[in-house]
């Protein structure tokens, strides 16, 4: 009884502390569904009467420029890329626990090295190869370009779980002669599958979140969704609605992954260190 | 991660001819990622390394040659990289301690037991899950701005409550720039903290604790001999993982001031000496020195990731 009594603030302190966090977001969907001049009161209009005008002005209402193909390039690019990494990965990770190569431990640090540089230094030859080739504002290059950016992630990730495959069942299939196939599918797969889940949202978000790359490298065929949003805000005029509904829109798929997948997005951050 | 495998075989006993096909079959599926990493991520940096001793600029094309090592003169007197050096030293220690202090308060409150617990995890993990550049419009116009932005709304709602003529309506951005780029970027990265932590503190050993609390700990012995000790690893995971990405920021100094007032960090500097000015000599001398200064940095927190991977991490 008496312990129960003493924790109780803390349940308080963790809500009070839960609706600071959430507070701009919310105050994001709800400015969202107001209209301009209510978006723009000091002091705020909670109250005010919902519209849907801003997200009307978002999907080309007022300025014709559509938003779907910036959202089609993104999801594009963040999908195929994350495949990919996925077909890139999975082998790769197998190299190095299952039947691990020598030295399997310098070619994991290698990868993780490759994180550490700063992606900025190598813009510019990135950049003057794109146009050089041809391959400015195209949606192809900028997939290529996540999958590099994504893939030691993916190593290191997919290694951790691969690892987690005991010796003695794979001593035990192969005594039972169960070919390669049969190995995989009957017992890498199953501790494999929540690591390819795990990878693939973690995937999924750093590409669709992406600013750098696709600000450099594409302009109005490849943009994607971020670039697109930095181009709507404008100098005149009252924006608050507009902006809030477009922020809505292009957080809701991350938004849903990661709510919907929660211990995932703890394993794919931690790099698997944490399961 | 665990001991187990870095103690298994490599490469069994193989002679002679059959042995170098099999260790080929080994290495087989790991060379497309390998490749694929070689040639998108390392070759340009040989590139840039090569153009950090041209004189190049996009705008004068005709003088184009040899610079040998003017532009790293260039770039060592120049204070506007000396400054953006600074700025991203302040910007990252910044963010990554304030939201691992916060991070692991939270984390302390959600390893409580309270009614609506998985709610408010879902409540505080939403900042992390709005995509960087919105989040940084938001901060921007609707929180941060003087005329009708939120935190300003806020103060005039309630001087209104206790008939305060004249509420203060301060210029967030113009006045605290550093401050306010790193709150933005505070308020995404404790969630990230705090999921790190929390699982930390869910894999905690509970007999030890329990055993602590029999033979009278207070709360805080327990917290501090136990608890931290336990929760090091984990810290240094979200310190590390953390630093990696904030030193590379772009999204929020890009959105809420435009590199000005101060904040510009390097990623800014760079970006901006490429493709506003058009220095490409000058932006490459500038990105290599960033590339050593990462590969310093990198190998001393290499040591520590390698101490996670030989220490298992794991609920």
């Amino acid at each position: 009884m008496r312990a129960r009594k003493a924790w109780r603030p803390w349940g308080v302190f963790a809500w009070l502390a839960g609706i600071l966090f959430a507070l701009p977001v919310l105050w994001m969907v709800l400015t969202s569904f107001h209209s301009e001049s209510d978006a723009a009161t000091n002091p705020p209009s909670l109250l005010a009467p919902l519209t849907l005008s801003g997200y009307q002005e978002f999907f080309g209402a007022g300025s014709g420029a559509s938003p779907w193909p910036p959202l089609i390039n993104s999801a594009s690019a963040s999908i195929g890329s994350t495949v990919i990494v996925l077909l890139l990965a999975i082998p790769a990770a197998y190299a190095l626990s299952i039947k691990p190569v020598r030295k399997w431990s310098d070619v994991l640090f290698f990868f993780l090295s490759t994180k550490m540089l700063p992606v900025v230094a190598g813009t510019l030859p990135i950049y003057l190869f794109a146009q050089f080739s041809g391959l400015l504002d195209n949606i192809s290059f900028l997939t290529i370009l996540y999958t590099s950016m994504n893939l030691p992630i993916a190593v290191w990730l997919m290694r951790s779980f691969l690892a987690e495959v005991p010796v003695e069942m794979l001593e035990a299939a192969a005594l039972d002669g169960a070919g390669l196939i049969t190995t995989l599918r009957r017992v890498v797969a199953p501790v494999a599958m929540p690591g390819i889940a795990a990878t693939s949202l973690i995937c999924f978000i750093f590409s669709w979140n992406e600013l750098l790359f696709a600000r450099v490298l594409t302009g109005v065929v490849a943009g994607t969704a971020p670039v697109f949003l930095t181009s709507f805000v404008t100098s005149q005029g009252l924006f608050l609605a507009k902006v809030c509904a477009a922020a809505t829109v292009i957080s809701l798929p991350v938004l849903a992954a990661g709510f919907a997948a929660q211990d995932k997005l703890v394993q794919g951050l931690s790099l698997g260190a944490v399961k | 991660m665990t001991a187990q495998t870095l103690e298994r075989p490599v490469a069994g006993v193989v002679r002679g001819g059959p042995k170098r096909a099999a260790e080929w079959a080994r290495r087989a599926p790991l060379l497309p990622a390998l490749v694929f990493t070689i040639i998108i991520t390392q070759l340009p940096f040989v590139v840039t390394l090569i153009i950090s001793f041209l004189r190049w600029n996009a705008l004068d094309p005709t003088n184009r040659g040899f610079a040998g090592l003017g532009n790293y003169t260039a770039v060592a007197t120049d204070s506007a990289l000396r400054s953006s050096v600074v700025s991203t030293v302040i910007l990252t220690v910044s963010v990554v301690v304030v939201s691992l202090l916060l991070g692991l308060g939270l984390a302390l409150l959600l390893d409580q037991k309270f009614r609506g617990r998985g709610f408010v995890r879902t409540m505080l993990i939403a900042p992390f899950l709005v995509v960087p550049v919105a989040a940084a419009l938001l901060w921007k116009h609707v929180l941060y701005n003087p005329e009708y932005g939120l935190l300003n709304g806020a103060l005039s709602w309630i001087w209104g409550l206790f008939g305060g003529a004249n509420p203060p309506q301060p210029d967030w951005i113009s006045t605290m720039p550093k401050i306010a780029v790193e709150a933005a970027l505070v308020w995404q990265w404790t969630p990230f903290m705090m999921l790190i932590l929390l699982a930390g503190l869910q894999s905690r050993p509970g007999d030890a604790i329990e055993a602590a609390r029999m033979d009278g700990a207070t709360p805080w012995q327990v917290f501090r001999y136990l608890t931290l000790p336990h929760l090091r690893q984990y810290l240094e995971l979200g310190g590390l993982l953390g630093s990696i990405y904030i030193v590379q920021n772009f999204d929020a100094v890009f959105t809420i001031t435009s590199g000005g007032l101060g904040t510009a960090n390097l990623p800014y500097t760079i970006y901006q000496t490429f493709f506003q000015a058009h220095d490409y000599g000058q932006a490459s001398a500038a990105g290599v020195i960033v590339v050593i200064a990462s590969i310093i940095i990198a190998t001393f927190a290499l040591r520590v990731v390698s101490s996670l991977l030989r220490n298992e991490v794991k609920r």
